[in-house]
């Protein structure tokens, strides 16, 4: 029994069913040997895009999701995967082939320091230098990855030990003792009841989502809670589903590119239970002024997230779903929901999606119209730029998801994660919604829909530039338009039925909804080329503008 | 202000790049950083003195905390610690003031360990702020070379930074 043997018996013991990859030389063993196992393997057209697609997969099922590279350009190409699933706390486990270890740190072909180079973005790594350690190291990376703040492990296996003969009989670890990490998963019981305390005594209090709603599996907790003692919800794009979308608590989006009614009801909140958010820059833009006027409680599964950004009178470390039970089983009381009934602002752009212009089509308009009318537990993934924002302000979320690169705004996301969600959940709907920038930071993962017939329907807003950098450029760099235009694209359309992909081109808002309809008939994967006029932007409809960066 | 952070680990090879990358990712400075194996040889000890303000030392902490090949944490009072660093200290002599530097090296329980024709070289293992003196009174000789560790520290009394 061959070191790459016992890897691929590891990832069954695992219950691994599906890994995303792309092989090479240094990792023909683990290839050769995972051939003959129970695991699909889905080639991706470029490793970045395994991981991004094993990073969704993870986020659908909870589970790490599994992503395969070879040494040198195969595991550099997976860097920006790995830095988008940390910054989200998305569970992943990335194996990467490494030369020989007798080569280790000569500049060998294809050799790269990949446990060096991505030491800033991972949860942890290995470098596995002798075989026998091979069942305990994946037990542990699969335990770290799918654990306490969830996040991507890398193992890096030099091809030698795939190939070396293991002594004895295999046997896979069913406990894992790693002395150096134990996450805290109950609320410490005082804790518990401060904070019950505080949400007692309040008038205002409001709930931030974030993404640690769904890391946690914490929607229900949420929902009851905000039901139960009558708190509004505000969500950080992270957090976006963690009330269906027009849920009478729901406030909608906060932050930066959040929509008025959020942004009010948590400047006038008098208590701010964050739960399960980093609080970050975009979220809370100016985190000095609020803790002036508002109580603080912090929710965190992740002791270093508190205090981090914002000053927490009430720090609570713990799993989100269980401290919202210890919570709730405190019976906190019912608070009157008039004082955020009565600012009377919007929760999202729906209510004005802004003009509809002749020839083209209005990307508020059109994110609403897909999402609603996909099945209500129809998965939407966001690409990053001005389509982003649209979405993330217009997407009708019911009991589905909205996936979306939060963290690392990385570009390229939606069709690899679309792709991985798609498999995670058979039978779901999903729609990658993205720009023509990010679309062709992508496109090769077109032959990967095709050839594993994943029904992915890509929506292309296509506005012939760098949407959201022009805008920046527009409004903060006097109009001085640099390196924005995007001519030279190819028709979208014509390119998606070169791969056998059937596709349709939209230029007016009247044709939306039978070509949203069409292309969720089709069988397979579909794309639509949207095209949205180049002035339209993503500050309007009585949002408030704030600085852009 | 400075502070003594006490931190065990476990003795991989990797950790100690692992440490201080995470100290410049983050914009947190180190004075000193010094590391050797505990009484359990599967375990190292690294001692940093690191100078910021509260909110800083917190982070520090946390961040460590969170990395799954640290064991334990420990910011030690400064006025709770015993603080050791060594150092060696070459200086230039002459037939003439060699005296004079013997009993400066005499009078700061430093040792000459090793002697050339024109130069001493000193060895002292004391609290940082005496080596600062020590090497204080040895510039106006010419000192050719410095070599310091770094402190390292033990909690006073019988407590101890439990695994």
């Amino acid at each position: 029994m061959t070191g790459a043997s016992v890897m691929v018996q590891c990832l069954e013991q695992e219950g691994v069913s599906i890994a995303f990859g792309y092989p090479g030389a240094t990792i023909c063993p683990f290839y050769d040997e995972l051939a003959k196992s129970s695991i699909r393997h889905i080639l991706v057209r470029q490793e970045q895009n395994a991981g991004h697609a094993a990073g969704a997969w993870g986020r659908m099922t909870g589970k790490p999701g599994v992503c395969i590279a070879t040494s040198g350009p195969g595991a550099t190409n997976l860097l920006t995967a790995l830095a988008t699933a940390y910054m989200d706390s998305v569970p992943l486990v990335a194996i990467t082939g490494q030369v020989s270890s007798e080569l280790l740190g000569r500049d060998a072909f294809q050799e790269a320091d990949i446990t060096g180079a991505a030491v800033s973005f991972l949860k942890h790594s290995f470098l596995v230098k002798d075989a026998e350690d091979l069942p305990r190291v994946i037990r542990e990376a699969f335990y770290i990855a799918g654990t306490g703040r969830r996040g991507p492990v890398l193992i890096d296996v030099p091809i030698d030990v795939q190939n070396t003969r293991l002594k004895g009989r295999f046997h896979y670890p069913e406990e894992v003792s790693i002395r150096g990490y134990s996450p805290t998963l109950r609320g410490n019981p005082l804790q518990i009841r401060r904070v019950v305390e505080a949400m007692d005594g309040a008038q205002r209090p409001v709930i931030c989502a974030g993404g640690g709603v769904f890391g946690s599996g914490a929607r229900q907790e949420v929902r009851l809670l905000a039901e139960r003692c009558g708190i509004p919800v505000a969500c950080t794009m992270m957090g976006l589903g963690a009330l269906p979308t027009g849920h009478p608590l729901n406030l909608g989006m906060l932050g930066s590119q959040g929509g008025a009614l959020a942004n009010e009801a948590v400047r006038r909140s008098d208590l701010l239970i964050i739960a399960g958010a980093r609080a970050g820059d975009r979220a809370v833009t100016q985190p000095g002024i609020l803790e002036k006027s508002t109580r603080v409680v912090h929710i965190d599964i992740d002791p270093a997230e508190i205090r981090k950004n914002v000053e927490a009178g009430i720090p609570l470390v713990g799993d989100l779903a269980q401290v919202l039970e210890q919570i709730l089983a405190q019976g906190p009381r019912a608070h009157d929901r008039g004082w955020f009934e009565a600012l009377g602002l919007p929760q999202d752009d729906s209510a004005g999606y802004g003009e509809s212009r002749e020839g083209f089509v209005n990307p508020r308009r059109l994110v609403r119209l897909i999402s609603s009318h996909m099945e209500p537990d129809g998965i939407y993934v966001a690409d990053v730029g001005q389509n982003q924002i649209w979405s993330a302000r217009n997407c009708l979320i019911r009991e589905g998801r909205f996936l979306t690169s939060g963290g690392m705004g990385t570009m390229g996301y939606s069709i690899p994660a679309a792709m991985g969600a798609a498999l995670a959940c058979p039978g779901r709907q999903v729609a990658a919604v993205c720009g023509d920038g990010a679309f062709q930071m992508q496109m090769m993962e077109l032959a990967t829909l095709v050839q594993h017939q994943v029904p992915v329907k890509i929506f292309v807003v296509r506005n012939g530039s760098l949407g959201l950098v022009r805008e920046i450029q527009s409004t903060c760099y006097g109009g001085n338009l640099s390196a924005v235009d995007l001519s030279g694209s190819p028709d979208f359309v014509a390119l998606a039925a070169a791969y056998g992909i059937g596709g349709a081109r939209l230029c007016s808002d009247e044709a939306v909804s039978a070509a949203v309809e069409r292309a969720f008939a089709e069988p397979g994967p579909f794309l639509t080329e949207c095209v949205v006029s180049p002035e339209e932007g993503t500050v309007q409809c009585g949002a408030e503008k704030e600085e852009q960066r | 202000m400075k502070h003594t952070i006490s931190v065990l680990v476990e003795n991989r090879a990797g950790v100690l790049s692992h440490i201080s990358g995470l100290f410049s990712r983050r914009g947190f400075n180190i004075d000193s950083l010094a590391v050797g194996v505990t009484e359990d040889k599967m375990i190292s000890r690294m001692t940093i003195v690191a100078d910021g303000d509260d909110y800083m030392v917190e982070q520090i902490e946390k961040q460590l905390n969170k990395m799954i090949d640290v064991i334990k944490v420990r910011t030690v009072p400064n006025d709770d610690l015993i603080r050791r660093e060594l150092m060696l200290i070459k200086v230039s002599c002459t037939a003439k003031n060699r005296g004079e530097i013997t009993d400066v090296a005499k009078i700061m329980n430093a040792k000459i360990v090793d002697i050339s024709k024109d130069t001493l070289t000193i060895e002292i293992a004391d609290r940082p702020n005496r080596l600062d003196l020590l090497e204080e009174l040895l510039r106006p000789y010419r000192i050719q070379e410095v070599s310091r560790t770094g402190t390292i520290a033990l909690q006073r009394g019988s407590s101890v930074i439990a695994r």
